[in-house]
């Protein structure tokens, strides 16, 4: 694959106009990180009802790889419960756009909104532990993220 | 002066790397020279023949190999230091790179003479190797780090300089010779006057700058100097220190082991004289060779027509990049206050983006924060696309890469 390749339509369309792009002033967790090697930052807000995701918002700044993916990301989450958002996997994100074959500089910038979406389902998930859960299976689970 | 055009004309035969094409069979157009520089056939020659011909460890052993190697490393030391106008090579320390350079002094000045209160003065276009060592150093000492602000025009605003020193409290000021972002030369003389006055010690990150002109630390006057030597045609993984003698022995050694001792005694020690108190352990000998190689590569050019070379570059590159729409140049535009170095952003495209699609023309920029996201706060961007020039680099190659610059307008239908 070509570099200017991956530049098709829908990524630059989506980077130009990203999908659920803002913040949930209401919001049940939030999480934010970035990337230390080119300085992209993204924060996830999610509505969380009855263990669905409700509402999902995105913001920060990033290339338009990332803010695709972000996009994307943030389409197929909403409305999933808990359980099925912590499935999502990497291919979900870059088969949607055909980027199955992008370099390994910039799979980072591809990956880092699903890295805050999971860090987001966790860190709810702990703060919303009852005393009969498994605290050290999750944080297990969490720890194998990446 | 000779006339630069016919002196830099055979340069690229001397490396082979330049030969070579990337991806779909693009000539090589290498622009990341801030970061670090291809290596003519004499360095790697000069390594080469190191090791296959004079390869033992240094200052120890008696036979004829180990007088070699030390004899190899030794001059080496010297023809930097003659490089640089030092007349004291005691006073020259090898290291890794300016990242171990600065560390050292943090370390090893810092921890002896920096109390709680004392301030640290640093620059908001500085590289993060010029930065967290010193946020290491005063959150330990219950110190106070603080900047010199930039203007918009990338230059140091030094009112800031004059009222931090006003506090008394100042034991260093550090800074740049050139901004690896802005290229902005910094007026290291005003600043060194003023700290002089105060009665304040300077350090100068020469990453940049001894590369591109001709620095000499006599005129300078500062009281520590650290460079890379892989920004000079030189190998990775060495770099040099130098301190003033009077400075340099009020330091407790950084790394304790071999080579830097006098005498050791089950639970004291006495200390080597220097520069060896400070060269602890088997150096990075071949490198040292390969790096005195490159000294006397770029000395047989000559730096002041280094720099004219790369004034022409980064004026005919400024002027091209002015006509291109949308294409915005950070720092100043005045070219006698700047390197060959040219940050830039191309109207939203975001310049990781840009360097993705030009690198499938084979041009090799850096985009990121390029380790100065404090520069990065200040300008309000996250990143930038950078430019950087060397010896080697032509006006047909800046033309490469104004033209690629189509792609990424087509691409991002700007």
């Amino acid at each position: 694959m070509s570099n200017a390749d991956i530049y098709h339509e829908m990524i630059v369309d989506y980077s130009r106009n990203p999908i659920n792009f803002g913040e949930i002033e209401n919001h049940d967790v939030t999480f934010h990180d970035s990337n230390p090697l080119c300085g992209d930052s993204i924060d996830i807000d999610l509505k969380i009802d009855d263990n669905k995701v409700t509402d999902i918002k995105f913001h920060g700044k990033g290339c338009a790889i990332c803010m695709a993916c972000s996009s994307v990301l943030t389409e197929i989450t909403k409305g999933k419960s808990i359980d099925d958002a912590r499935k999502i996997e990497k291919h979900d994100v870059l088969s949607e756009l055909g980027l199955e074959h992008l370099q390994a500089v910039r799979i980072k910038c591809a990956l880092l909104s699903l890295k805050v979406l999971k860090s987001a389902l966790y860190t709810y998930l702990g703060n919303h532990m009852g005393e009969s859960d498994d605290r050290e299976q999750l944080k297990e689970d969490a720890s194998n993220l990446y | 002066m000779q006339n630069t055009e016919s002196l830099f004309k055979n340069i690229r035969d001397d490396f082979p790397i330049l030969k070579r094409t990337v991806r779909e069979n693009k000539p090589l157009v290498y622009l990341d020279n801030a970061s670090t520089t291809q290596k003519p056939n004499q360095v790697i020659d000069a390594i080469t023949d190191y090791y296959q011909n004079h390869n033992a460890n240094i200052h120890r052993a008696v036979y004829a190999l180990a007088e070699e190697a030390t004899e190899a490393y030794e001059s080496a030391r010297d023809k930097i230091a003659n490089f640089i106008n030092i007349k004291n090579r005691q006073e020259l320390i090898f290291v890794r790179g300016t990242t171990e350079a600065i560390n050292l002094v943090a370390y090893a000045w810092g921890r002896t003479h920096v109390k709680e209160g004392d301030i640290i003065v640093t620059t908001e276009y500085e590289h993060h190797s010029n930065i967290v060592p010193w946020q290491l150093l005063t959150q330990e000492k219950h110190a106070k780090l603080e900047y010199i602000g930039m203007d918009d025009n990338g230059e140091l605003i030094l009112d800031d300089l004059d009222k931090i020193l006003a506090t008394g409290k100042v034991k260093l000021v550090t800074f740049s010779l050139m901004s690896n972002v802005l290229g902005t030369i910094t007026d290291a003389k005003k600043i060194i006057e003023k700290c002089k006055a105060a009665g304040v010690l300077t350090l100068i990150d020469g990453a940049q700058a001894v590369p591109h002109m001709k620095v000499d630390l006599e005129q300078l006057g500062c009281d520590f100097f650290a460079f890379s030597g892989h920004k000079m045609l030189g190998p990775t993984g060495i770099g040099v220190l130098w301190v003033r003698k009077s400075v340099l022995e009020t330091m407790s050694p950084f790394h304790g082991g071999g080579d830097m001792i006098r005498e050791v005694h089950k639970y004291e020690t006495t200390w080597n004289d220097l520069p060896y108190k400070f060269e602890a352990g088997t150096p990075n000998i071949a490198d040292v060779v390969g790096f005195g190689a490159a000294i006397d590569y770029l000395t047989k050019i000559g730096m002041d027509n280094i720099r004219e070379h790369e004034i022409e570059l980064t004026k005919y590159a400024i002027e091209k990049f002015s006509q291109v729409k949308g294409l915005h140049i950070y720092g100043t535009k005045d070219i006698s206050k700047r390197g060959g170095v040219i940050s830039f952003n191309f109207a939203d495209v975001h310049p990781h983006d840009v360097a993705s699609i030009i690198d499938g023309e084979g041009i090799a920029v850096r985009s990121g924060h390029h380790c100065a996201q404090v520069l990065m706060e200040r300008l309000d961007v996250a990143a930038t696309s950078r430019a950087s020039f060397y010896i080697y680099n032509t006006k047909e190659e800046i033309d490469v890469l104004i033209n690629s610059l189509n792609k990424v307008a087509k691409v991002f239908k700007l």
